[in-house]
């Protein structure tokens, strides 16, 4: 493996990791939204539950994001960001907004409602934004008239192939993050938001799925180079989609593990990730070894030797560091039953 | 404007906005961590009651101040993808190491506040020296870039090219440890005084002797003693950044100064407008020899002046203004706090003259004034440069124009986070008064922490 190629692993290794952690955080805002008036199922308290200590770290994942291109691929890094301008600035507004106002509504109880639809609404644009940046290092919206690379915007918004990956990039959100809130919820004993999380999962499974296809159709016409060597690797995706099939089952079937129990959303959530990471996989395998078509490949972008090398220990060193602190943080937070299954909040005193 | 004017603009817009809150976030764990660890001393529940109060602030302002830092570090590669070039080449380490500082601060700072009742009290305090550490190195590694930029290390220039790359020399660059104490000391100063801001208001607004004000006066106390040393510590160590840049960016204290002839036994200026006709520094006062001494220690030093240099690499002359506001506000804070200390402990005074409250009220606005102060002049005094001598601005600028949309549409989301922010302050505050708050440290069936969160 060249040490380019490292690089790119580790990369798309970040980008899986915040795209599924993403898509869990912004999408326990929108439910934590949608069911803010039903206060009898809890779905929202258990959106909150989950959303209120994670939304730091998994915003620090699209930091780490941003400066792994710079630091593995500054050539990248130039073209991206003279072509994500406007994209990239009305992402970082959004996420300004949401973020800011997520807080604020865990603060101003009394204003919870209003402050809580601009952090969902605002929330669940982000990802389809996100993920727009896929089509887009597909070079077909990036002119270079000029001499300088530029986004063609009115391409980019008249492409089905740009609205199919953002319909899945939103659609992936809802599912994903029902099916963890499902599962979290189940963990939590909290059964009227489980039902409620699994309905959503069933509904947006399916429409995900739709989604990816309507990506690869029209994939095939507008970069062909990407379809046809993501084509090479059909037994990989038919392997995606058989996961998906197994997350189906975890979602509908009765539960092999606890009478009386509907669905297993412990083993949708770990197929459902699979299925995710073997497509990605496909798509990550065929768009190299190009960063962005066809300019810029990963070896003419990628940094110099020794600060590769420099960057490199401290990622072993750093991540040496941490592993123990998203343990506990884990412990915490996913697993203890104290913080799971508390009633709701003690808000006894407050006037 | 054109659009090398606005993309600088528009940065500069996000820094000064996102600094503020940065700062302060820099700034207030240490005050938690002191009233926690005297809380561990004194068994005084009040001690706990300020750092529930100050964490909730710290977690509002965390609001804001991650999003806007998320929003700066990407608007590094949208509007300067020349420099980010050479910035990920060469010293991508800080930038690296600083996502490991954020990740402890997220991570404990999450577990300090939410799992706050479920965890063991030493694990509480080990929590928050997590949150300080990593808040704390946050600023010193993104500041070390900020070093890199004026004493630029560790790389070659040949042909256009960047060679013979070592990015730990490049990291540990000359004026890397005095630039980066610098601003990890006045962000402790800040922190500091912007609790005294408030505790010294809530003393006017309450009854002497009363319970809620001799809380705001530990509150106080606290904050001058920690403000006073380090406000002391900033003015050291400003003293030795100015010898760094007599020596490394010359250009730049000379333009600070108002310097136009090289000479020993230089003057020093202190306010006054710097005119470019006349070549001196009109309405100031001048302290003969006084620029030499600072600058080199013996009124020998020769310090060079601007018309060594030429001047299309001349700073923009306001620097001195904003040089001296700085100055003069890191002196005032220093007095102020000695000022406290010594009138309550030294002298047992029981209560504070009502115009010094007044003047503490202000110190609060006037520690973040020049902070902001302080970084427009290291930013604009390196002016034309973006790492010095080798990158200027303009040839790291983006290439996209038609940035003014862009440029109201960030300026229209600062103004709305800057409003919602102090009306969640002050709605929060009010709602959960410190009566409250003692009232629920005092009721052990009561979780302190996570109530209202």
């Amino acid at each position: 493996m060249t040490d380019a190629l490292i690089a790119i692993t580790v990369l798309w290794g970040f980008v899986f990791i915040y795209a599924v952690m993403a898509t869990m955080d912004f999408g326990a805002g929108f439910w934590s939204m949608i069911y803010i008036n039903r206060e009898k199922t809890k779905a929202t308290n258990i959106a909150n539950r989950y959303l209120s200590p994670t939304w730091e770290v998994t915003n620090t994942f699209i930091v780490a994001l941003v400066v792994a291109v710079y630091s593995l691929f500054p050539t990248a890094a130039y073209t991206l960001g003279t072509v994500l301008l406007v994209p990239g600035s009305m992402i970082l507004l959004l996420l300004a907004l949401r973020s800011a106002f997520l807080v604020f509504s865990n603060i101003a109880t009394e204003y919870r409602k209003p402050l809580t639809y601009i952090s969902g609404i605002t929330g669940i644009l982000i990802p389809g934004l996100l993920i727009s940046v896929l089509p887009i290092t597909h070079g077909e919206f990036v002119d270079y008239e000029t001499g300088f690379a530029q986004l063609n915007l009115e391409a980019l918004f008249t492409s089905p192939n740009v609205y199919a990956f953002i319909g899945f990039g939103i659609s992936s959100t809802l599912f994903l993050s029902s099916v963890l809130l499902a599962d979290y919820s189940k963990v939590s004993h909290a059964m009227d938001a489980y039902q409620v999380y699994l309905r959503d999962a069933r509904i947006f499974g399916p429409i995900s799925l739709a989604m990816a296809f309507l990506i690869m159709l029209t994939l095939r016409g507008e970069a062909p180079w990407l379809y046809d060597k993501m084509m090479e690797d059909l037994p990989l995706l038919l392997f995606s989609l058989f996961f998906f099939l197994i997350g189906g089952a975890g979602l509908f079937l009765p539960s092999f593990f606890e009478k009386g129990v509907r669905g297993m959303p412990r083993l949708a959530m770990i197929a459902v990730t699979i299925q995710y990471l073997v497509a990605s996989y496909v798509y990550g395998k065929a768009h190299l070894p190009y960063i962005v078509y066809p300019g810029v490949t990963i070896e003419s972008a990628f940094t110099d030797p020794n600060s590769f090398r420099a960057v490199f220990v401290t990622y072993i060193v750093g991540f040496a560091i941490l592993f123990p602190g998203f343990i506990y943080f884990w412990s915490l937070f996913m697993h203890d039953k104290r913080y799971l299954r508390q009633r709701k909040p003690k808000e006894g005193t407050q006037s | 404007m054109d659009d090398l004017l606005i993309a600088r603009s528009l940065f500069g817009t996000t820094m000064a906005f996102h600094i503020i809150f940065a700062t302060i976030g820099v700034g207030l764990p240490l005050m938690i961590l002191t009233a926690e660890l005297l809380y561990q001393k004194s068994k005084d529940l009040e001690y706990v009651v300020m750092a529930k109060r100050w964490t909730k602030a710290f977690a509002v302002l965390l609001g804001v101040g991650i999003p806007t830092g998320t929003i700066a570090g990407t608007q590094l590669s949208l509007l300067w993808p020349g420099f980010m070039e050479v910035i990920g080449r060469v010293m991508p380490l800080p930038f690296q190491i600083e996502i490991y500082a954020f990740f402890i601060e997220a991570l404990f700072m999450s577990i300090y506040v939410y799992a706050a009742e479920r965890i063991a009290p030493w694990m509480r305090i080990v929590s928050l020296i997590l949150v300080a550490i990593g808040a704390l190195a946050s600023a010193v590694l993104i500041t070390n870039v900020h070093a890199f930029q004026g004493t630029p290390a560790g790389f070659r220039i040949e042909d256009g090219n960047i060679v013979d790359v070592n990015p730990w020399a490049a990291f540990f660059n000359v004026s890397f440890f005095v630039t980066a104490g610098h601003v990890a000391l006045s962000a402790y100063v800040t922190g500091a005084f912007v609790v005294a801001s408030v505790a010294a208001f809530k003393m006017l607004r309450n009854e002497y002797g009363s319970r809620l004000y001799k809380f705001h006066q530990k509150a106080l106390m606290i904050s001058l003693v920690v403000g006073g040393i380090a406000a002391l510590g900033t003015a050291l160590n400003g003293h030795s950044a100015a010898q760094y840049l007599h020596e490394y960016q010359p250009e730049k204290l000379a333009a600070a100064e108002g310097l136009f002839e090289t000479q020993s036994h230089a003057p020093l200026a202190i306010g006054g407008f710097v005119d470019r006709e006349t070549e001196s520094v009109k309405w100031g006062i001048e302290i003969p020899w006084a620029l030499s001494f600072l600058a080199g220690n013996s009124f020998d030093t020769v310090v060079v002046g601007l018309n060594d240099f030429p001047e299309e690499w001349w700073p923009p002359l306001f620097i001195h203004t904003l040089f001296n506001a700085m100055v003069l506000i890191g002196s005032l804070l220093i007095m102020i706090a000695f000022a406290g200390i010594v009138w309550k402990k030294f002298l047992k005074k029981d209560r504070f003259p009502k115009w010094f409250l007044w003047l503490l009220v202000t110190s609060g606005p006037l520690a973040v004034a020049a902070i902001e102060f302080g970084w427009i002049f290291a930013c604009t005094g390196r002016q034309p440069w973006v790492i010095y001598r080798i990158l200027s601005t303009a040839q790291a600028a983006t290439t996209a124009t038609n940035l003014s949309l862009l440029f109201i549409l960030f300026i229209a989301v600062y103004i709305i986070l800057a409003i919602a922010v102090v009306l969640v302050l002050l709605y929060y505050f009010k709602k959960n008064t410190v009566l409250d708050d003692i009232r629920r440290a005092e009721d052990k069936n009561v979780q302190l922490f996570s109530s209202n969160s």
